[in-house]
């Protein structure tokens, strides 16, 4: 298994630098001049000059590639040009947000979509199956921003149970981090919650019309044992590995919610680096993400690795 | 030591974590919460560049003068001013006991550093603002002469702003152009803590010269961008005020029975900028005949947009000075719309059938609407106008570039008319993308810069405007306002032309 996944951080490496060469060209490519934008409304061309001598800009593409690459192999990712922090803290500061908000999301889906997967299953073609679908497909079909405006007008205009929006560190205050994370965290993860349903839904119809299913019910298992002992364990196998997949697309969920919430995380760390033309921030964060990326399916290859035996007979 | 239960103990901390959860925010009467647009820039005064920024300034660092809302210019850290009898040079007397937040003494030599600092730091955005300021010289500690290369009075109006912060030299000395991470200042609030996206708070400065004017131990600006989610928040008490209030929410937040708005008319413009020679994009009937760009100037109404657009919460304009400027012309009226003459004018100009006009604008709501009303009245006259959103980034390097027939944004504006106009008519402008040019308008607006006699001034002025009403390379369509909604609470807030949030006199009703 060790040399299974030292192979997979090989083969990660060349992904990596063509991810990097892609997005650094990528950003080229976009219209719009980041110095005039930084230059100020006066637009200085003193200025402008200067800044453009700063940040390379009149260098030849890949002589600008390479030198931060150069940099960027040494630790340096380079400095935001908007505001002059290094993109490296800018990652350190943000990363735990984000991943915080997706790590409850995950909650969320994982707590609302496998019950009612499983009860859709349980129940099918009755009314909880049709209810758990129909919810299924509006939660699929929400757009975030929208269930997030929402939201905020019930539960903090008119109820005023929660802020509106805004983060707090949990270093500072576990309580109010959780009150400000509740509601943007449902928010992304009820589209996740609802492909989780249909997913459990489907491998636990599956695995109930196993032979070894029957077995346990002609036994005279009691049915809550028959479903969650013997059915769930083998169904969530498929579910498993989905959900660590799944956890990717939650990283680009959470820029719409991060902007909508005004949370200071990667997503709206990324959104704003694009609006201003911040290079440096966003070829560190892309690279980051896109190492992020690599990283989750390594770990849903090695899970199934783990899970299913007849692949470690090779 | 009591043992609990490894079971009865997780029930008891999944309550304790639940309660907390549910626990309101504890809010000190003494902290006030503000919502930004925007999250600013680097916080040095120098090397800033946004509005936000400045908003942020006002409560970090003190300027040598500042702006009161009729536009005069009051003593700040310079109690007093006085311009030499060729115009050449501006004497500052300095307010004594002056401390920065480092405990450092505030000075002429002080002055003097934070001019030079504007002056020649490489990442300076403030070089254009102060270029005619050769020097500064200490005349003793609290007395500082600034040395004109020529007569400029735009100068007291640019150090009413970033240009006129001071900074404490050690500190600047000591952290160069990173400056902005730590911004140490003598303003009334000292910097606590920022963190990108989320946060700038800080706190009451106890050596400030006018610390008792200031109720708030504590003020923590939140950048929220979606206008919704600002509005969101002050409803729901989690912000006190906020800025940029949206025209189209101030009837919302008016009947709202915990908030209410205040607003004051801005220092600057919006407009419709006409390419006239600025590359092949300019070679349009639009660009080249006069004649044509009032027709297009004649099918707009002013009014209705500003109604239909803003509800009518903002001030149609025709001119570089709002209303409320004393440079404003009030004889320049604002035309009537006549399609009737404007289809007149197009058939001199030889225009047959609709004439295709493309105009680019940001991708933003508040343009979109505006030009797509402009763009139906604009039709009964017979222009066929085409509307291409971008990116504000985009905008701006295509109209550098010369890459537009005709684009729509404005400019935030400033104190000194000079600051209004000068840039984006005169021939060499930094902001003239439209390649306008006319020896006459260089002229009259080069003179009226170093007249200290404002009436002198005025006539300048109005001559250049009543030139450029007909030659329309740029056509002002309104002028916006500063709107804030407020809590209830909130009291003595002061609208300000220039947008900005002073501190002093705010507090929370008792």
């Amino acid at each position: 298994m060790l040399a299974y996944a030292a192979r997979r951080v090989l083969v990660a490496i060349p992904t990596i630098i063509l991810v990097s060469i892609f997005v650094f060209v990528l950003q080229k490519l976009l219209p719009g001049d980041p110095i005039l934008v930084l230059a100020g409304e006066e637009r200085d061309p003193v200025v402008i000059e200067l800044l453009r001598e700063k940040y390379r800009l009149n260098d030849p593409l890949p002589v600008q590639y390479f030198a931060w690459a150069w940099q960027a192999l040494q630790g340096n990712l380079g400095i935001s040009l908007r505001t002059n922090v290094p993109v490296l803290q800018l990652i350190a500061e943000k990363l735990p947000v984000t991943l915080q908000l997706a790590a409850m999301a995950m909650t969320f889906a994982l707590l609302i979509g496998i019950p009612a997967g499983i009860m859709a299953a349980v129940k099918k073609g009755t009314a909880w199956d049709y209810a758990a679908t129909g919810i299924a497909l509006w939660g699929l079909s929400i757009p975030n921003f929208f269930l997030g405006v929402m939201l905020i007008f019930l539960v903090s205009v008119q109820l005023q149970w929660l802020p509106a929006s805004g983060y707090v560190p949990l270093s500072e205050s576990v309580s109010q981090n959780l009150r400000t994370m509740i509601m943007p965290a449902f928010v992304l993860g009820n589209a996740l919650a609802a492909s989780m349903m249909r997913h459990t839904r489907s491998a636990m119809l599956g695995v109930l019309k196993q032979d070894y299913v029957r077995t346990a019910r002609a036994k005279g298992l009691l049915e809550p044992r028959v479903v969650l002992r013997h059915a769930l364990r083998n169904a969530l196998v498929p579910v498993v590995t989905i959900g660590t997949l799944l956890f990717g697309e939650l990283l680009a969920g959470a820029v719409l919610t991060e902007q909508i919430f005004t949370i200071p995380g990667f997503g709206k760390l990324i959104v704003d680096a694009v609006f201003n033309r911040d290079y440096a921030v966003v070829q560190g964060v892309v690279l980051c993400t896109a190492i992020g990326y690599i990283g989750l399916n390594l770990v849903a290859d090695l899970l199934y690795f783990v899970l299913n035996p007849r692949l470690r007979v090779r | 030591m009591t043992i609990i239960p490894r079971q009865a103990r997780r029930h008891w901390l999944v309550a304790a974590v639940c309660a907390a959860a549910l626990l309101p925010a504890g809010a000190s009467a003494q902290a006030l919460r503000i919502g930004l647009a925007e999250d600013p820039d680097v916080l040095d005064p120098h090397q800033a560049r946004t509005f936000v920024g400045r908003i942020v300034f006002n409560a970090l660092c003190d300027k040598l003068v500042d702006l009161t809302p009729e536009l005069k210019f009051v003593p700040r850290l310079a109690t007093s001013w006085e311009w030499g009898t060729d115009g050449k040079s501006l004497t500052f007397k300095l307010r004594d006991g002056v401390k920065f937040h480092d405990g450092e003494p505030f000075n002429a030599e002080a002055v003097k550093y934070n001019i030079e600092r504007a002056k020649t730091l490489p990442e300076s955005r403030r070089k254009s603002e102060i270029t005619s300021i050769a020097s500064v010289e200490v005349v003793d500690a609290l007395t500082a002469r600034i040395v004109l290369t020529q007569a400029d009075v735009t100068v007291l109006a640019q150090l009413s702003d970033r240009a006129g912060m001071m900074l404490s030299p050690k500190a600047a000395q000591a952290a160069g152009a990173n400056y902005g991470a730590r911004p140490v200042c003598s303003g009334p609030y000292r910097f606590v803590e920022r963190v990108q996206n989320d946060r700038i708070v800080i706190e009451r400065f106890a050596d400030h010269w006018n610390k008792a004017a200031y109720a708030f131990d504590k003020v923590t600006y939140l950048p929220i961008p979606d206008s919704t989610v600002r509005l969101a928040n002050l409803r729901s008490g989690d912000i006190d005020m906020i800025e940029r209030l949206e025209a189209t929410d101030v009837k919302t937040a008016k009947a709202d029975a915990n908030l209410k708005t205040a607003s004051a008319v801005g220092l600057g413009y919006q407009a419709l900028n006409i390419n006239l020679a600025n590359g092949d994009k300019a070679k349009t009937p639009l660009g080249q005949d006069k004649r044509v760009r009032q027709a297009l100037e004649l099918s707009i109404d002013r009014d209705a947009l500003n109604q239909v657009v803003f509800e009518g919460q903002f001030t149609a304009g025709n001119q570089f000075f709002p209303p409320n400027n004393p440079f404003s012309d009030k004889s320049l009226k604002i035309q009537p719309r006549d399609v009737t003459k404007a289809k007149a004018l197009l058939k001199e100009a030889g225009v047959n059938g609709p004439l295709s006009v493309e105009v680019t604008m940001a991708n933003n709501p508040r343009s979109l609407a505006t030009m797509q009303v402009i763009q139906s009245m604009a039709a009964e006259a017979g222009f066929a106008v085409k509307l291409k959103a971008t990116e504000f980034a985009t905008m701006l390097a295509e109209g550098t570039k010369g890459d537009f027939q005709a684009n729509q944004y404005g400019w935030s504006g400033r104190p000194d008319p000079d600051g209004n106009i000068h840039a984006f008519v005169t021939c060499k402008g930094n902001l003239n993308d439209w390649k306008y040019c006319n020896p006459e308008i260089d002229k009259l607006l080069d003179e009226a810069r170093t007249l200290s006699d404002p009436a002198e001034r005025k006539k300048r002025y109005d001559a250049a405007q009543a030139i450029l009403s007909k030659d329309l390379p740029v056509m002002v369509l309104y002028h916006e306002s500063w709107i804030w909604g407020l809590r209830k609470k909130v009291d003595g807030f002061v609208p300000h032309p220039d947008g900005m949030i002073r501190l002093d006199g705010l507090k929370f009703a008792s």
